[in-house]
């Protein structure tokens, strides 16, 4: 088992009086890539920055490598920073904003040039020594905050939706980049973002947040496959969330209609939410025998990489459906979900529970 | 019509402006200057500058000028400063306060200070009733620095909190990230961001202080006589255009050589000055 590096224990904080965090415990192990994920308000850049000393927190401590840093101002700690806006000081040059930490630790000017040349190479920004910095594209000049901040030699490298500035194709060329970059330094990461697909590209563990809460932790499979609510589940990817009862342990009813599904525990009659991504709603004859549902396909939009379909089933429900097959509207047709596909949920219980409306409206910005 | 001649079209108002009040009175300044009284061309008044009772009144009048400039940048900037860091809407309330006495009477400010400062003043009557022993110090040069700090300060504090507040808080997060303490914080990212805003506080402070007529005369009780004065004296008690046409010109291109110099430092989007 490998060592947490970063331990949060009770942590609240309040703006304006306002909670925005409430009694968050988080672990993170070292040499993962962690990514903090949720809307915006969600408290995600807050415990960031609490990690990165920023922010105190109201209550709770922050541990690093098993010493309490809670108070520890930002100078101190072992980590670096790279923000959204870049933060780079204008001013310098590429070389001094690189230098700028390394100056600060009074090493050598040989140790210096030779850690930059470094850093340039690793951001594949060689020979940008001399660049003024607001003569630099916006992907530019964030490789050369993940310079500056890595020639520091970090334990733990903070990234606050460091992409968030970019164009979709420079965007998803970074997201590589960073993966690149965190194997070949061998450090960890914590990544905080709003968009779910770059969680989902990069992070060997992602946290779903929502208003302070912690919703879900898991790999990006286990987040994307078996979301625990229904906010995982509306906030990752497309999904059609219905309500359903647990007959028996692998016996779900779902619009009147019996499935096989693989989950059980959940005691008998019992009202559960019920998810299936629109992916693995099967699409097959109306008298195919594997048929459960009946409807009628009512709209097609193509996506490019799939037809993107709704289908009415007798009792009204929609469905949303992904298929690299064409269904025409108007066709007649059955509806198929494997076992493994249905993802069930408990209903929630609590208030606070209650309070988390799946709201996606920030995800595919 | 096309564009360019509507350009012209609208810029005509500000053509004519800068022709009759800047350029024709510069143009008067210069012949009057390089001319004696029966007009023939001459160096002699531009020379005179140098002649030890305009010089030494220039070099004093560099000197408080000197003096209050940097009297203005130790008490402007941790005003400035501080008000960068109050990100409450009052701030900027708290910045109109200081530039209020701006949109006053120059010649009433200092008729003000007058007030305060004279024997018989507020601030002696404040220490006379507290016992205290009384300042005197109306018709000296410490009066004339005070009534310079005063009148040009906004000029101080405005440039500079416009250059502070235009550095990000992620910065100087960043600067502390990387290891460095508040100190170096203001030494390395704040200070050196700060300076196109103290240069242009500097040129709206210094060269006002080095012509100042008004502050010299008022506070000074005429006992000081700045080149401003020199120059006044001139024109209006002995009136010797050419003299002090001459002198003027000497003083404008000093002040030009000194714009020169201070322009290498000022951002070239530094134009959201209020006034």
């Amino acid at each position: 088992m490998e060592n947490k590096l970063i331990d949060l224990v009770n942590i609240t904080k309040y703006f304006d009086g306002e909670m925005v965090i409430d009694d968050l415990n988080l672990s993170i192990k070292e040499n993962s890539f962690v990514t903090l994920l949720g809307p915006s308000g969600c408290g995600k850049t807050t415990t960031l920055r609490m990690i990165g000393g920023f922010l105190i927190p109201d209550k709770g401590q922050v541990f690093f490598d098993g010493k309490d840093i809670t108070h520890l101002p930002p100078e101190k700690r072992q980590l670096n920073t790279v923000f959204q806006k870049y933060a780079l000081f204008p001013h310098m040059n590429v070389a001094d904003n690189i230098a700028f930490g390394l100056k600060i630790k009074k090493k050598s000017k040989s140790y210096i040039d030779d850690k930059i040349k470094y850093a340039l190479k690793l951001v594949n920004l060689e020979g940008y020594e001399k660049r003024d910095i607001n003569a630099l594209s916006g992907g530019q000049q964030q490789r050369i905050a993940i310079a500056r901040a890595i020639v520091n030699e970090p334990k733990l490298l903070l990234l606050d939706e460091p992409l968030g500035a970019l164009d979709l194709k420079l965007r998803q060329e970074m997201q590589y980049e960073l993966i690149r970059l965190k194997n070949e330094l061998g450090i960890t990461f914590i990544y905080v973002t709003h968009d779910q697909e770059e969680a989902l590209t990069m992070s060997d563990t992602i946290v779903v947040m929502n208003q302070g809460y912690i919703q879900q932790m898991g790999t990006p499979e286990q987040i994307y496959n078996e979301p625990e609510n229904a906010f995982v589940a509306t906030f990752i990817g497309d999904s059609n969330i219905v309500d359903g009862i647990m007959i028996d342990d692998y016996v779900v009813e779902i619009v009147g209609k019996k499935f096989k599904c693989v989950d059980a525990g959940f005691g008998k009659n019992k009202p559960v939410d019920i998810v299936i991504r629109p992916e693995d709603v099967i699409i097959v004859e109306p008298n195919d025998e594997k048929a459960i549902l009946h409807g009628r396909m009512t709209h097609v939009i193509f996506k490019g990489e799939m037809y993107e379909m709704l289908c009415v089933t007798d009792d009204g429900k929609e469905w949303l459906v992904h298929s690299t097959s064409l269904h025409e509207p108007g066709k007649e047709v059955g509806i198929y979900v494997a076992p493994e596909n249905i993802q069930i949920m408990n209903k929630p219980t609590s208030e606070d529970e209650a309070a988390i409306d799946p709201i996606d409206d920030e995800a595919e910005e | 019509m096309n564009s360019k001649s509507r350009n012209k079209l609208i810029a005509a108002p500000y053509t004519i402006w800068m022709v009759g009040f800047i350029i024709i009175p510069l143009i008067f300044v210069v012949y009057y200057g390089l001319t004696n009284d029966k007009n023939v061309f001459t160096l002699d008044n531009v020379i005179s500058f140098f002649n030890p009772i305009h010089f030494r009144s220039f070099l004093k009048a560099f000197k408080l000028a000197f003096i209050s400039t940097l009297i203005c940048i130790i008490l402007a900037y941790p005003i400035a400063l501080i008000f960068r860091n109050s990100k409450t809407k009052k701030s900027s309330f708290i910045v109109y306060i200081f530039i209020l006495p701006m949109w006053m009477n120059g010649l009433l400010r200092i008729y003000a200070w007058l007030t305060l400062i004279e024997k018989k003043g507020v601030i002696n009557l404040i220490l006379t009733y507290l016992k205290l022993p009384n300042i005197n110090i109306v018709n000296t040069e410490t009066a004339i620095i005070l009534g310079m700090v005063y009148d040009f300060l906004p000029f101080m504090i405005l440039p500079l909190y416009n250059s502070l507040m235009k550095i990000n808080d992620d910065t100087l997060n960043g600067a502390r990230d990387l290891g460095a303490n508040e100190l170096q914080v203001f030494t390395r990212v704040i200070f050196p961001l700060s300076i196109p805003g103290m240069v242009s506080g500097i040129t709206m402070v210094f060269i006002p202080s080095l012509t100042t007529v008004a502050i010299s005369f008022m506070l000074g009780g005429g006992l000081y006589l700045l080149i401003g004065n020199v120059i006044e004296q001139e024109f209006l008690t002995t009136s010797n255009w050419h003299l002090g046409s001459g002198l003027s010109l000497v003083l404008i291109i000093f002040i030009f050589v000194v714009m020169g110099i201070t322009n290498k430092w000022t951002d070239k989007d530094e134009d959201s000055i209020i006034i």
